[in-house]
C-alpha cells in the first residue's frame, strides 16, 4: 500500500533514490514525447503541432484515473498524497508570467532540462535564465511576499468545490480530454506547416 | 514516440511518484534548491540572515540533497538516455531560420527567467503545479494550467516571428 515512503516511514535516502528513478522516468518520457524541441512545443500556440496538449492531458487522465482506482481499492492512501495549496492571486499571476516565458523561450522548466540534456544550446541558455529567475525571486521576495500569500484557500480539491464525487469529476475530465484530442487533430490539419514539421 | 503513448508513459511515472513518495513531479522546484545551495556556498552570511534562504538551512539541512533537486538530476539523465537511444544527441541551436542566434538566445534567456520567476510565485510550474496538481484534483493545479496556457495563447501573436 502507498505512499510507500510515508506509510513505512522509510529513511530519507531511500526516498531520494525514488526521486532519482522518478526523475529518470520523467526525463525519458518527456524526451520520447518530442518535448526536447522548442519549435514543436511552440507549435501548440500556433496550431501546427499539438503534441503538448495530447501528451499533457493523456498523462493527466492516466495519473488521475490511476490514483482514483488505487485509492478505491485501498492500495493508495490519497489523504497522504500532497495536494497543492491554493493561493488564488499567486496561482493566476504566476501562471500568466509563466505563459509569457513559455512563448518567449519555447520551453517550460522540465522540457528545458530535457532539451539541454540532448545538447540543445538554446535550452542551456533558457536554463541559465531560469536559474536567474529563481535567484531574482529569492532576492525580491520581501517585495512580492504579500502577493504570494494573498487569498489563501488551503489545499482545495476541485470536485469538493463543485460538490461532486471525485469519480464523476474524473469521468468529466476524460470526456473533456477526448474532445480536446479531437479538436487538436482537426487543428493540426488546418494549421499544418510542413516546412516546420519536416525539420523537427 | 506516438504522443498518446508518451502521455501514458508520463502518466505512469507521475502515478509512480505519488505511490512511492506521496508527491507529484517537479522541475522548477529543483532549480530553486540549486540556487539556494549556490547562494549558501557563496555567501553563507547572506543565506542565514535572509528569511527566504534561512529556512532551507535550518537544522543543518543541505538543500542540494532535497527530493526535488535529486529528481531534477534524474530528469537530466533520463532525457540523455532517451536522446541516446533515439539518436538525437547533438550540440545544436534550434530556432526559426528567420531569426538570428543572438535573438534566439536573448528570448530563450528571458523565457527561462520569466517562467521560473512565475513558477516560484505560483509554487510550481507546468509539471509541479499544473500536471501534478490536476492529477490530485487540486483547484490550484487547474487554475495554474489555465493561466499558463491562456497567457501563452494571449501573447503568442506578439512573439509569432520567433516561431513561424
Amino acid at each position: 500500500m502507498g505512499p510507500i515512503a510515508t506509510l513505512y516511514n522509510l529513511p530519507e535516502w531511500i526516498d531520494l533514490i525514488f526521486a532519482l528513478f522518478i526523475g529518470i522516468g520523467f526525463g525519458f518520457a518527456l524526451e520520447q514525447a518530442g518535448f526536447s524541441s522548442c519549435r514543436k512545443l511552440a507549435g501548440m500556440f500556433y496550431g501546427y503541432d499539438t503534441t503538448v496538449l495530447k501528451v499533457f492531458f493523456t498523462a493527466a487522465i492516466v495519473a488521475l484515473t490511476g490514483a482514483q482506482l488505487l485509492g478505491f481499492f485501498g492500495l493508495l492512501d490519497l489523504s497522504l498524497v500532497y495536494v497543492n495549496e491554493y493561493y488564488v492571486s499567486a496561482s493566476i499571476i504566476g501562471g500568466v508570467i509563466m505563459g509569457a516565458g513559455f512563448i518567449m523561450g519555447g520551453f517550460c522548466p522540465g522540457t528545458g532540462v530535457c532539451a539541454a540534456s540532448i545538447g540543445k544550446i538554446d535550452a542551456m541558455i533558457y536554463l541559465s535564465g531560469g536559474l536567474t529567475g529563481a535567484f531574482l525571486f529569492a532576492e525580491t521576495y520581501p517585495v512580492i511576499q504579500e502577493l504570494a500569500m494573498k487569498n489563501y484557500k488551503g489545499p482545495v480539491k476541485i470536485n469538493e468545490a463543485l460538490g461532486i464525487s471525485p469519480g464523476l469529476f474524473t469521468l468529466i475530465m476524460i470526456a473533456a480530454a477526448v474532445m480536446m484530442f479531437w479538436i487538436a487533430e482537426v487543428a493540426e490539419k488546418k494549421f499544418a506547416r510542413n516546412d516546420i514539421s519536416s525539420e523537427l | 514516440m506516438n504522443p498518446y503513448l508518451a502521455g501514458v508513459l508520463l502518466g505512469i511515472v507521475l502515478l509512480a511518484s505519488m505511490f512511492l513518495s506521496g508527491r507529484g513531479l517537479g522541475a522548477s522546484g529543483g532549480m530553486k534548491y540549486l540556487v539556494v545551495s549556490v547562494v549558501g556556498a557563496v555567501d553563507k552570511n547572506h543565506a542565514i540572515n535572509t528569511d527566504y534562504y534561512s529556512k532551507y538551512f535550518q537544522e543543518g539541512k543541505k538543500p542540494v540533497l532535497n527530493w526535488l533537486s535529486i529528481e531534477l538530476f534524474g530528469l537530466l539523465i533520463g532525457g540523455f538516455i532517451s536522446g541516446a537511444l533515439s539518436g538525437r544527441l547533438r550540440f545544436r541551436i534550434e530556432k526559426s531560420p528567420r531569426i538570428s542566434n543572438a535573438k534566439r538566445f536573448l528570448f530563450a534567456f528571458l523565457g527561462g527567467l520569466f517562467f521560473v520567476y512565475g513558477a516560484q510565485l505560483a509554487r510550481g510550474c507546468t509539471s509541479g503545479a499544473a500536471l501534478s496538481g490536476m492529477a490530485v484534483l487540486s483547484v490550484a493545479g487547474f487554475v495554474t494550467m489555465i493561466a499558463i496556457f491562456g497567457s501563452a495563447y494571449l501573447f503568442a501573436w506578439f512573439f509569432r516571428k520567433l516561431w513561424i
